[in-house]
C-alpha cells in the first residue's frame, strides 16, 4: 500500500526503532550484579527502562507518522470493481 | 538457611476461604457472560467481531488480556526461577518492541482491509489477496494446529496454579502418597489436599465456554478487559505482600545475591545469540488469529493508539513483578527455606514457583483467594479469545467457504460456531490432562515459534506486491516441515536435553524456521506469476 504521509516522521521513527533493537544487547550489562535501588538487579532495571522507552517511541509514532489517510481510505465505499471474492 | 523459613504446610488445618473467593470470582464471570449477551445483536458479525464498535480503553485492555497468558505469569516466574533475570530480556523487552511494532504496521493495515471488505477471520483477508480458496483450507488446520498448544498452555497452567494453593484444604478427599526422598526418608506430598487438575481444569473451561457461548467475541472483550485490570491490581498486590513477609524488597533481594547470585545476571546462562534470535518470537503477534479477530473489533483505527502506546509499559507492570518473584523463590529454595513441589524427576518444578510463593508467604486467606483469582483471569483472558477465534475460523474459514453465503442463516452460523467450540474445549481438556507434566515455557515457546515462522506470510501480503500465490504456499509448506522437524528433534528425540533449552547452533530453532518460511515466500513468489492487476488494486490503493 502506498502510504505518502509524514515521510520523515516515520523515517525518524524507524531510526529510534533500529536503536532501541541494536541497545536490547546491553551486553555491556551481562554480568552487573549490582542492585539499583537496593533491590533492583541492574539486568533488570535496564530493560524495564527499555520498555519505558519503546512506549516513547510508539507515542511519538502515533503522533508523528499516523496513516490518517488509510483510515480515510477504509471508511470509504467498495469500489465495486473490488467487490470480487476468493472467500 | 536465610533468616526465612517457610517450609511448613503438610498436616496443618488449611483454610478454605481462598477457594470460596475463587469460585465468587468464577460467579462474576458468569453474570458478566449474562450482562454482555443482553447486547448481543444477534447477528453473526455481532457475534464475530462485536459489530466493529470497540473502543481504545477495551481493545488494549483485551489485545493485552489476551497476549499475557499462564505463559506470562506462570511461565515467566518459573523461568525466572531457573533462569534468572535474563528471561524479561528474553520476552518481555523485546515483546514491548516488537508487538507494538506489529501493531502499528500490520495491525491497523489489516483492520484496515477488515473494514473495507467486511473480513472476519485472517484466512479470508489470505483468500482475497492471494486470490486462492484453497489456500484457505491449508492454513486452516495449520493455524489450529498451532493454536491448540497455546490453549494447553492456558489449561496446563491452571492446572499447576490451583493445586498448590489450595494444597492442604480438602485431606481426606484428595489425599496424594506422601514422597520418598533419595535417602529414603517420607515426606508428606506437598500437594496432597489440594484442588486436583483435573478438576480446576474442568471448571475453568466450563465457565469460559459459558461467557463466550452466549456472547461470542463481546463478552471475550468484556471478560477480558474486566479480568486484564484484575491480574494487573492482584499481581501488585502479590508482589507487595510478598515483599513485606520477606523484608521489604532490598531483604529479598539480598536472599538472592546470599544463596543464588547466579539468577542476578545472564552471563553463564544465556548467550548472546540466544538472547538476540528471542526478537522473533514476538513476531508471532502478526499471525495470531485470535489477535486479528480483536484488532477487528475496533471502532476505528484511532482506536489502536493506546494500545501501541501502553502496551509495552503493561508488559513490564505485569513481568517486573513476576521476574523478581520468580529470582526471590530461587534464591529461598536455594537457601533451603521453601520447598517447591517436585517434578518426577526429583528437581523442583519451576512453574509452580509463583503459586508456591502465594501459597505460603500471602498468610491473609482472603488476598491469597484473590491473587488465586487474579493469576486464573490472566489465563482465562486468553482463553476466551482462542475458542470464539477458533469458532469463528471454522464456520467462516471452512462452513461458509465450502457450502457458500446464503446456504445457512446468522442463527445456524451462531450455532455452527458453538458446536465447533464446544468440541475444541472438550480436545484441549483432554489433551491438558494427559500433558499436566510439560514446561509451560517451552510449550508456549513452540508455539508462538510457529506463528512468528508465519509471520513473512502477512508481512508480505500488506507490504510486497510482488508476493504471490505460489510465495504464499511455499511460506506455508517451509514452515510446516521446517517446524515440524525441529519439533520432533527437541519433544521425542529431546534433543536439548541436559542443556535447560533446546538450541541450534547456538540459536533458538525459530531462526532457521523463519529463514526457511521466508525463502519459501520470496522464491515461491519468484518463481510465479506475479498477482493480477485486480488484486494489486484492491490491497495497494493510491492514498491521496
Amino acid at each position: 500500500m502506498i502510504d505518502t504521509q509524514s515521510s520523515s516522521g516515520s523515517k525518524l521513527v524507524w531510526v529510534f526503532f533500529l536503536l532501541l533493537f541494536f541497545a536490547h544487547q546491553d551486553f555491556w550489562l551481562w554480568s552487573d550484579d549490582s542492585l539499583v535501588l537496593g533491590f533492583l538487579p541492574m539486568g533488570l532495571a535496564y530493560h524495564a527502562l527499555f520498555s519505558v522507552a519503546c512506549s516513547c517511541l510508539w507515542a511519538f509514532a502515533c503522533f508523528r507518522s499516523w496513516p490518517e489517510k488509510l483510515e480515510q481510505w477504509a471508511d470509504e465505499a467498495v469500489d465495486p470493481d473490488d467487490n470480487r471474492s476468493a472467500s | 538457611m536465610s533468616d526465612f523459613t517457610f517450609l511448613a504446610s503438610a498436616g496443618e488445618p488449611v483454610s478454605r476461604t481462598p477457594l470460596y473467593v475463587l469460585l465468587v470470582y468464577m460467579g462474576l464471570l458468569l453474570a458478566l457472560g449474562v450482562l454482555s449477551s443482553r447486547f448481543f445483536r444477534g447477528t453473526s458479525k455481532d457475534y464475530f467481531v462485536a459489530s466493529q464498535s470497540i473502543g481504545s480503553f477495551m481493545l488494549l485492555m483485551s489485545v493485552f488480556g489476551t497476549t499475557m497468558t499462564g505463559f506470562a505469569l506462570v511461565g515467566s516466574s518459573g523461568k525466572a526461577f531457573s533462569q534468572g533475570i535474563g528471561t524479561y530480556g528474553l520476552m518481555a523487552s523485546w515483546s514491548g518492541l516488537i508487538h507494538s511494532a506489529v501493531f502499528f504496521a500490520i495491525g491497523i493495515k489489516l483492520w484496515s482491509f477488515g473494514k473495507k471488505y467486511g473480513y472476519v477471520t485472517q484466512i479470508q483477508f489470505f483468500r482475497d489477496r492471494f486470490d486462492s480458496k484453497q489456500l484457505g483450507y491449508l492454513l486452516f488446520p495449520i493455524l489450529v494446529l498451532l493454536i491448540i498448544p497455546y490453549l494447553l498452555v492456558g489449561l496446563i497452567s491452571v492446572m499447576k496454579v490451583v493445586q498448590p494453593i489450595t494444597s492442604g484444604m480438602f485431606p481426606d478427599t484428595f489425599a496424594l502418597p506422601d514422597k520418598v526422598l533419595p535417602n529414603g526418608k517420607s515426606i508428606p506430598h506437598p500437594l496432597s489436599g489440594g484442588v486436583p487438575g483435573w478438576l480446576s481444569g474442568l471448571v475453568v473451561s466450563t465457565v469460559v465456554l459459558f461467557y463466550v457461548f452466549f456472547g461470542g467475541v463481546r463478552s471475550a472483550v468484556w471478560a477480558n478487559t474486566f479480568q486484564t485490570v484484575v491480574f494487573m491490581i492482584t499481581g501488585i498486590v502479590a508482589f507487595y505482600m510478598i515483599a513485606d513477609k520477606l523484608g521489604g524488597v532490598a531483604s529479598a533481594a539480598d536472599v538472592v545475591k546470599n544463596h543464588a547470585p547466579e539468577k542476578l545476571i545472564r552471563e553463564g546462562s544465556i548467550g548472546d545469540w540466544h538472547f538476540f534470535s528471542y526478537l522473533l518470537i514476538p513476531l508471532s503477534v502478526g499471525m495470531f488469529p485470535h489477535l486479528f479477530q480483536h484488532w477487528l473489533t475496533a471502532k476505528n483505527a484511532k482506536s489502536f493508539r493506546l494500545t501501541v502506546i501502553a502496551h509495552p509499559i503493561c508488559i513490564a507492570i505485569v513481568w517486573v513483578p513476576c521476574i523478581l518473584i520468580g529470582i526471590w523463590a530461587a534464591g529461598l529454595y536455594a537457601a533451603g527455606d521453601l520447598r517447591i513441589p517436585p517434578l518426577p524427576g526429583g528437581g523442583p518444578n519451576a512453574n509452580a514457583a509463583l503459586a508456591t510463593m502465594v501459597r505460603t508467604l500471602v498468610e491473609n486467606p482472603l488476598l491469597s483467594g484473590l491473587l488465586m483469582s487474579g493469576i486464573l483471569a490472566a489465563i482465562m483472558s486468553s482463553l476466551d479469545s482462542q475458542f470464539v477465534c477458533l469458532g469463528t475460523m471454522f464456520t467462516n474459514d471452512v462452513v461458509v467457504a465450502a457450502m457458500g453465503k446464503d446456504k445457512y442463516s446468522d442463527r445456524q452460523l451462531i450455532f455452527l460456531s458453538r458446536a465447533f467450540i464446544v468440541g475444541i474445549v472438550l480436545v484441549s481438556y483432554f489433551m491438558a490432562l494427559y500433558l499436566q507434566g510439560s514446561s509451560v515455557f517451552s510449550l508456549g515457546v513452540w508455539c508462538f515459534s510457529g506463528f512468528a515462522a508465519l509471520f513473512p506470510l502477512v508481512f508480505a501480503a500488506v507490504y510486497w506486491k510482488r508476493a504471490s500465490l505460489g510465495g504464499a504456499v511455499g511460506c506455508i509448506l517451509a514452515t510446516l516441515f521446517s517446524w515440524c522437524y525441529f519439533f520432533y528433534q527437541d519433544i521425542f528425540l529431546d534433543a536439548g536435553a541436559g542443556h535447560g533449552e533446546y538450541l541450534v547452533q547456538g540459536v533458538m530453532p525459530v531462526t532457521f524456521v523463519f529463514l526457511a518460511s521466508s525463502a519459501g515466500m520470496i522464491l515461491g513468489s519468484l518463481l510465479t506469476e506475479p498477482p493480477s492487476r485486480e488484486t494489486l488494486k484492491k490491497f495497494f490503493p493510491t492514498l491521496s
